[in-house]
């Protein structure tokens, strides 16, 4: 079985960068990527499967390293199979769930149920993120290496940070040993206690208690020294303030292996968008303020973050419709995060081959895989319509989850098509 | 003229123009809290739920005789007999409420916004009766009504509001309306208690207490909450006393025919000392007989302008 991708511009960076080729695939496979006017060979006398791709942009297919699928446990909110109808909606071949759901990802049977079902699925690839401490509790280490085994890619305390400092510097003794890197969420408890917005004026002004930056960031450096200690590998999931970007370039230029992401909502809005009490605003770490939103914005272009993640936290009205200091953290991503990443481009901030290395290149380089367009590789492929104008509209979305505080942003461009493994998984309905 | 708003959430919704009326309306109401027979028909017909989520006894018993002296039917739910405690959300609770047809909603919540999100929800009126550290908008506006009457007017006066701003929705609101009335706002309290970016609502941050209350017209002050010592706001009441309490000799800085204010209730040698809380200038008592009158004014104004707010 052959495929064969017309007309496409293709944006790998690395690799193929802003040239017009034709992608041929065989078997799941990428098997060349040949001039658009080539022949195929006389021999090849499968039937060949034409997609005409003309004005769109061929990129390796997107991956989010930081997403909540809400199953097992939650699954009114997000099912394995929602969450990933959504992912390959929103472009993403490859997501990775975070570890709290319920029960937590801290052991081999969560993480193959979680495999499997995915498997059974045959949408995106659903790469499992594991609980650094057992029930993340932030006391003992989970078996890591009996879920890597099962197919764990990374380990994480999302949600649940792990608050002493030498467990967390085992951890990452112990996983350095395995390959496997670890995902910190970055923030003292202590100092986030009982805020549940950006600490600041509009907190100030709406009398609801904030989380100071310094909650992230002080994390962030003690990260920073941890893996500096240990030579472990850090990735800091959804970095949003200034005073973390400044640690991490710090870090970055001391020689420490350390990663960083943030998520489209970072860059795009400010704490102002809480100003009505709307809990779809509310997520953890919180909106900031516009200077921060430049320094991430900064942190994108110089390299200091080099990946844009979602964070998608689907949630269920009963736990957004309440009162605000009530109401749940966190907003859906996979639906929009394209769409939003692309104003970057638009506004001439990224180049869009930076773009792709920041949503593609670089988690592919954090888990280890090699995901150029080129002969061998697995066709995960992302077909973008760079010119699709639309509205965000959480009634279309193929996420349980409609927390999102974009409703009614004009954007432009969007997945068109997305394949995994040489199958059309999500097409654009016309 | 009328009062164009359906309900009353905080202050900073209000214009000059609307406070005035309300200011106005409760000095009229006034009047029939000092007559033998202390009740009009105005609200006869009506029915009023006072709905407060947090304890509250002063408030809600201001309101209760306000809404009994115009005649309205009032009915009190508190936390204990509302369905709250088991789990069901608020916004079931208040359509619960509504589907009994109330025309006035007043409630306290402990969560800052949950005015809002229930006005949003709800056809009848909603008046705030202090939504967690947001606003406490008909407190504000018997303090105001308290200066005006014992100042003869706002604008132009220095009005010294001294204790934990950070967790006072009667801070937030009295920044907001005074300010917005024309009045200088001055606030002092320990570090742990001014919150970041006080400033933008149009106060100033004073050092001390001494330069807060220097020429000051009105000096008003906020109770220092024991049970918030958990947050290690400040070491010790005796320290606080020392460094934030009203005395008179720190009243003496203030202008010859200052007045005194606190929104109750007091500790007495705490925040301020016994002399200066019985004091000839403190009209402490003044705003509790003022918060009567004042929240009449709120029910006779939002009942009447309630048939001209469109509701979705
Ligand atoms: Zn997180």
């Amino acid at each position: 079985m052959l495929t064969r991708i017309k007309g496409a511009k293709i944006v790998d960076p690395g690799n193929v960068d802003g040239d017009y080729k034709d992608i041929i695939i065989r078997d799941g496979l990428i098997d060349a990527l040949v001039e658009p006017d080539k022949e195929l060979d006389a021999t090849d006398t499968d039937e060949i499967k034409e997609i005409d791709a003309t004005g769109m942009i061929a990129v390796p297919g997107l991956i989010d390293l930081h997403v909540h699928l809400r199953e097992p446990g939650h699954e009114y909110k997000e099912t394995i199979e929602t969450g990933a109808r959504a992912a390959v909606r929103g472009g993403f071949t490859t997501i990775c769930p975070m570890p709290n759901t319920s029960p937590v990802n801290d052991n081999s049977q969560v993480t193959a149920y979680i495999v499997n079902k995915a498997r059974d699925l045959g949408l995106c690839r659903i790469l499992p993120v594991g609980a650094i401490t057992r029930g993340l509790e932030g006391d003992t280490l989970a078996e890591y290496g009996d879920m890597k085994q099962k197919g764990m890619v990374a380990i994480s305390d999302d949600g649940r940070p792990v608050a002493d400092a030498r467990v967390m510097r085992r951890a990452m003794e112990y996983a350095n040993g395995l390959g496997l890197p670890v995902i910190s969420h970055s923030e003292d408890l202590s100092l986030a206690r009982e805020g549940s917005m950006n600490e600041g004026i509009t907190a100030t002004r709406l009398g609801i208690k904030g989380i100071p930056n310094a909650a992230e960031s002080t994390m962030v450096m003690r990260e920073i020294a941890l893996a500096e200690l240990t030579g472990a590998r850090v990735h800091i999931a959804h970095v949003s303030c200034e005073e973390s970007v400044d640690a991490i370039r710090h870090g970055k230029a001391r020689g420490v292996k350390v990663t960083a992401e943030t998520a489209p909502h970072y860059f795009t809005l400010t704490d102002e968008a809480v100003a009505q009490y709307d809990t779809h605003a509310k997520m953890n770490p919180p909106l900031r303020t516009e200077k921060d939103r430049q320094a991430i914005i900064e942190g994108l272009v110089d390299g200091t973050l080099d990946i844009i993640a979602t964070d998608h936290a689907p949630h269920s009205p009963l736990e957004k419709e309440v009162e605000f200091d009530r109401a749940a953290f966190g907003i859906v991503g996979l639906e929009t995060s394209l769409a939003l990443s692309l104003e970057l481009v638009q506004e001439e901030k990224l180049s869009l081959s930076r773009l792709i290395e920041k949503m593609s290149k670089n988690p592919a380089a954090i888990l280890g895989i090699d995901n150029d367009l080129k002969p061998g590789n697995p066709a995960d492929i992302t077909l973008i319509d760079p010119e699709a104008y639309h509205t965000i509209d959480p009634d279309t979305f193929f996420s349980k989850g409609v927390n999102t505080p974009f409703v009614g942003f004009n954007v432009k461009g969007e997945a068109w098509m997305t394949l995994v493994q040489g199958r059309v998984v999500f097409e654009k309905e016309l | 003229m009328r009062f164009e708003h359906k309900d009353l959430l905080d202050i900073s919704s209000l214009s000059p123009q609307d406070i005035t009326m309300i200011l106005d309306t409760a000095e009229g109401m006034k009047e029939i809290n000092k007559r033998p027979v202390k009740k009009v028909p105005t609200l006869r017909g009506k029915t009023i739920v006072l709905f407060f989520q947090e304890p509250s006894t002063r408030t809600k018993l201001s309101f209760d005789i306000a809404a009994k002296r115009l005649s309205a039917d009032v009915i009190s739910i508190s936390t204990g007999s509302s369905s709250i405690v088991k789990g069901e959300t608020l916004i079931d609770t208040v359509k619960n409420l509504e589907s009994m047809s109330p025309d006035i909603i007043v409630m306290r919540h402990s969560s800052s916004g949950a005015a809002q999100l229930i006005a949003r929800k709800l056809a009848p009126s909603v008046v705030n009766a202090g939504d967690g550290l947001h606003a406490h908008p008909t407190q504000s506006l018997l303090d105001m009504m308290t200066v005006r009457e014992k100042k003869g007017k706002i604008e132009g006066l220095k009005i010294a509001i001294i204790g934990d701003i950070a967790h006072s929705r009667v801070a937030r609101s009295n920044i907001n309306g005074f300010t917005k009335m024309g009045a200088t706002v001055n606030v002092t309290a320990p570090g742990t208690m001014i919150p970041k970016g006080i400033e933008t609502l149009g106060c100033h941050v004073a050092p001390d207490i001494e330069s807060c209350v220097e020429d000051a017209d009105v000096v008003m002050m906020l109770r220092i909450q024991k049970e918030r010592q958990e947050n290690i706001l400040f070491p010790s009441e005796r320290e606080y006393a020392s460094l934030f309490g009203l005395t008179r000799e720190r009243l003496a800085r203030a202008r010859m025919d200052a007045i005194v204010m606190h929104p109750g209730p007091m500790n007495r040698g705490v925040e301020i000392a016994n002399i200066v809380a019985d004091g000839e200038r403190s009209v402490i008592l003044e705003q509790v007989t003022n918060g009567v009158a004042l929240r009449m004014a709120v029910f006779y104004l939002v009942a009447g302008g309630k048939k001209y707010a469109d509701k979705d």
